[in-house]
């Protein structure tokens, strides 16, 4: 690696303190070390008696646990944000006209600037899903982007979360309990608000239901409360008002989706889903599965009911897709895109398979389906078994992998018992698409590796997460 | 409002009303081993009896003691009537529904859960023990204080209730039916110190020695004690109390819905047959009998409601 010093979003790179961390850092200056562990516990307490948890799949006892959350903010200027938030609002129009060629005419794929195969041979691509309409054209109406920062002005994404992206029951509960814990930072400070991101994200659906609905019932279809994420499909549905249904709730009713209530079945417009394809419906997609609606994908099909996201969007965020966003937002925009992307090989093409062999231990390399940070090689931090481990894995399926080079990703101040120390981060901006336009909510998750020098940042891998605000400058 | 959350609603409070109902028998047990001086284990079968836990109780143990017993009933995780299982039924289906309870209620669930839990992951022991059953007992008024404070007056309410209700029904009338022979009017033992102990157990399991007192004083007599806790309306563990609250619940929900269902008509004939007759005519018809027949019209109004109001596909 560069003997470039890690870029800190507080100290910079030669501890100088950078502007919008200034009332923040004025404030910390006159703090009792004490009185901030204190707060430390009791936002943990709130957390605990919230219930903001997330369950660990196959662990029956203890199954709930707590996301570690830091108290130290994440500060972001309005200019940067505004800069950031062009090229995510230029990114999720391109992955939404990707969407709709490859379901329909795939121009891009005749265009040769997509191989055919990286499509038609790719898991995520469902074929059922061709020539269908989704109502208002839309494919993604809930995206997150992650995005890391190397430098000042440096952002790179990282990976688009096109299919059920999650975490924004977090981004709005850590902003709640850091006005219970801190009111005086939110005077002293003009924060962008997030608060609203729940009454957007219902509009935004209902401006997405089939034609003909003019108050159209949505619902959230969540795997149930085993599911790792159920906290948070209870919250959205709570906090938007609507039900919070699973797939034994629902069935096809006179060409409607409905709903059992207790006064029969009830039609749904839009569906919320925050279950996977395979698990849509046994009918068309997994026969074995218990958790669908038989018979959904034909409503669907008939226009009858929207489903958000849609079903196949998994293609667009696919780790080997990802190496030709740059090629997809400039063929759908025109434009360069303004997002860079982290260079990728693809381990398919024999040339990059053989630099990756080469480099093994500069590199990271991800399974191109995997998530979760499992299943992936973090170079630099391998041990020479580990190597040679994954080395045989490559060879043996080279096409299942791809590899980036081991960025320096920035660092922001963490607060431990001995004060701030710098940690490494990564940002995940929520992005709303309906047909009368994109909203992004300002700021996003913030998630941060509690583990000194550790780079991975994902909930189930020790990673914790923080308040992240957007100045309004 | 789904028919699921409904249903989880309903079992949230069913599950809360038994672990209360359990606490209170243990506490009950504990205080009639304290104020005898023969051996007491013999009561601790009948009292687990009187929870309807003693089965599962014997086909673990071999033989009832104290200690076993109230581990039994107190935090079992094989007996899911104890109150660490009832606990944690609660609050499993106080999830399942949150977005049908406000903040305040599952913040008091959850707090519930996680205090019992704590301190019901060890054997309590016996100077522990007033404690711990005064910290359940603190913890479940909670959930039903907030309940009571915050919650819209809605079906989500009315299902609350039904499911409250119907579990204390079942528990007076079991309490009452394991001891129905020392309440049946004869001669012979009328006053006996085994009768005034009986008498008192029943009194306690169930709250009711204060407002015994209130209302017919300081002589305890069976046929008094069996009227007051059957037919007594200002009696909030009552069977007629809990069984017209059921019946005030199902009617909101039907005026509500603007829809009667064949549960509605059920409850009608429940409090017609049992709740309209005086104590007299119940020992002439047999008490044992009256309360067989007022148990088995419960269970089968509870699954009538699950199938009126689709909790269940």
């Amino acid at each position: 690696m560069s003997e470039t010093p890690i870029f800190d979003e507080m100290w910079g790179r030669d501890a100088e303190l950078r502007p919008p961390y200034r009332r923040f850092q004025n404030w910390f200056e006159g703090e009792d070390i004490a009185r901030l562990r204190a707060k430390q516990r009791e936002a943990e307490e709130v957390f605990r008696l919230t219930g903001i948890t997330f369950n660990v799949y196959g662990r029956a006892e203890a199954e709930e646990r707590l996301i570690p959350f830091d108290i130290i903010p994440r500060i972001i200027s309005g200019r940067e944000w505004q800069r950031l938030s062009r090229g995510i609002e230029q990114r999720v129009r391109a992955i939404n006209a990707f969407l709709y060629d490859i379901y329909h005419r795939q121009e891009i794929v005749k265009a040769g600037r997509i191989p055919e195969q990286a499509i038609s041979r790719n898991d995520a691509f469902l074929p059922q899903m061709i020539g269908v309409e989704p109502p208002g054209g839309i494919y993604t109406h809930i995206v997150g982007i992650d995005l890391v920062r190397t430098g000042d002005d440096q952002f790179y994404v990282l990976e688009d979360n096109a299919r059920t992206p999650s975490g924004v029951s977090y981004m709005l509960e850590n902003r709640e309990t850091m006005l219970q814990m801190f009111p005086e930072l939110f005077s002293q400070n003009r924060v962008q608000p997030v608060q609203s991101y729940p009454a957007d994200l219902r509009r935004s659906l209902a401006s997405c239901a089939p034609n003909g609905s003019d108050a159209p019932t949505v619902a959230v279809l969540t795997p149930g409360i085993y599911n790792s994420a159920y906290f948070e499909h209870a919250f959205l549905a709570d906090q938007m008002g609507v039900e919070l249904v699973e797939g034994h709730d629902l069935r096809v009713v006179d060409g409607k989706v409905a709903m059992r209530t207790t006064q029969g079945y009830q039609p749904i417009d839009v569906l919320y889903r925050r279950v996977d394809d395979d698990f849509l419906d046994p009918l068309n997609f997994n026969p074995d599965s218990a958790l669908g609606i038989p018979g959904i994908m034909d409503v669907y099909r008939a226009g009858r009911i929207t489903i958000a996201n849609a079903p196949g969007t998994g293609i667009a965020d696919d780790k080997a897709i990802y190496s030709y966003m740059p090629e997809i937002v400039e063929f759908y925009t025109g434009e360069k895109a303004l997002l860079e992307n982290v260079p990728t090989w693809r381990c398919s093409e024999p040339d990059a398979l053989a630099y990756v062999l080469d480099h093994l231990s500069e590199l990271v390399v991800k399974e191109v389906h995997g998530s979760g940070g499992y299943g992936m090689l973090i170079g630099p931090a391998a041990t020479r078994k580990d190597l040679a481990e994954f080395r045989k894995k490559l060879m043996a399926r080279p096409g299942n992998y791809i590899a980036q080079p081991t960025l320096s990703l920035s660092t922001v101040p963490i607060f431990t018992r001995n004060g701030l120390a710098p940690r490494h981060v990564d940002l995940r901006p929520f992005v709303l698409v309906g047909p009368n336009g994109i909203n992004i909510t300002p700021g996003g998750l913030t998630r941060v590796a509690l583990k000194k020098g550790s780079l991975v940042v994902n909930s189930s891998q020790g990673g914790g997460t923080k308040d992240t605000w957007v100045l309004e400058d | 409002m789904l028919g699921k959350t409904a249903n989880g609603l309903f079992w949230m409070y069913r599950h809360l009303e038994r672990a209360e109902n359990i606490s209170r028998l243990v506490e009950t047990g504990q205080r009639i081993a304290l104020t005898r001086l023969e051996s007491s284990d013999g009561e601790w079968l009948s009292i687990m009896q009187t929870a309807g836990v003693a089965d599962g109780y014997l086909s673990r143990h071999d033989e009832v003691t104290k200690e076993a017993a109230i581990d039994w009933m107190l935090r079992s995780k094989d007996n899911p009537s104890s109150v660490l299982s009832a606990i944690s039924a609660a609050r499993q289906n106080a999830r399942l529904v949150r977005t049908a309870l406000t903040h305040d209620v599952w913040e008091a669930m959850n707090r519930c859960y996680m205090q019992v839990r704590e301190r019901l992951a060890r054997k309590v022991n016996e100077r522990d023990l007033p404690a711990v059953i005064d910290m359940i007992k603190q913890h479940t008024a909670l959930v039903r204080g907030t309940t009571q404070g915050t919650m819209l007056r809605n079906d989500i309410f009315n299902f609350a209730r039904i499911g409250t209700y119907l579990e204390r029904a079942d528990n007076i009338a079991r309490i009452l039916d394991v001891k129905y022979y020392v309440l049946l009017p004869s001669v012979n033992s009328v006053g006996s110190s085994i009768d005034n102990v009986q008498w008192e157990t029943i009194l306690r399991s169930v709250s009711a020695r204060g407002g015994y007192r209130m209302v017919h004083g300081n002589q305890a007599c069976s046929v008094d004690i069996a009227r007051f806790l059957i037919l007594d309306r200002r009696m909030p563990r009552s069977l007629k109390f809990s069984i017209s609250k059921i019946r005030d619940n199902l009617d909101y929900l039907a005026s509500d819905y603007g829809l009667r269902h064949p549960c509605h008509a059920q409850v009608d004939t429940l409090v017609r047959r049992f709740m309209s007759h005086d104590i007299d005519s119940i020992f002439e018809y047999g008490l044992h009998e009256y309360l067989q027949d007022i148990l088995a019209a419960l269970a089968a109004l509870g699954h009538q409601i699950e199938i009126d109001y689709r909790f269940y596909e």
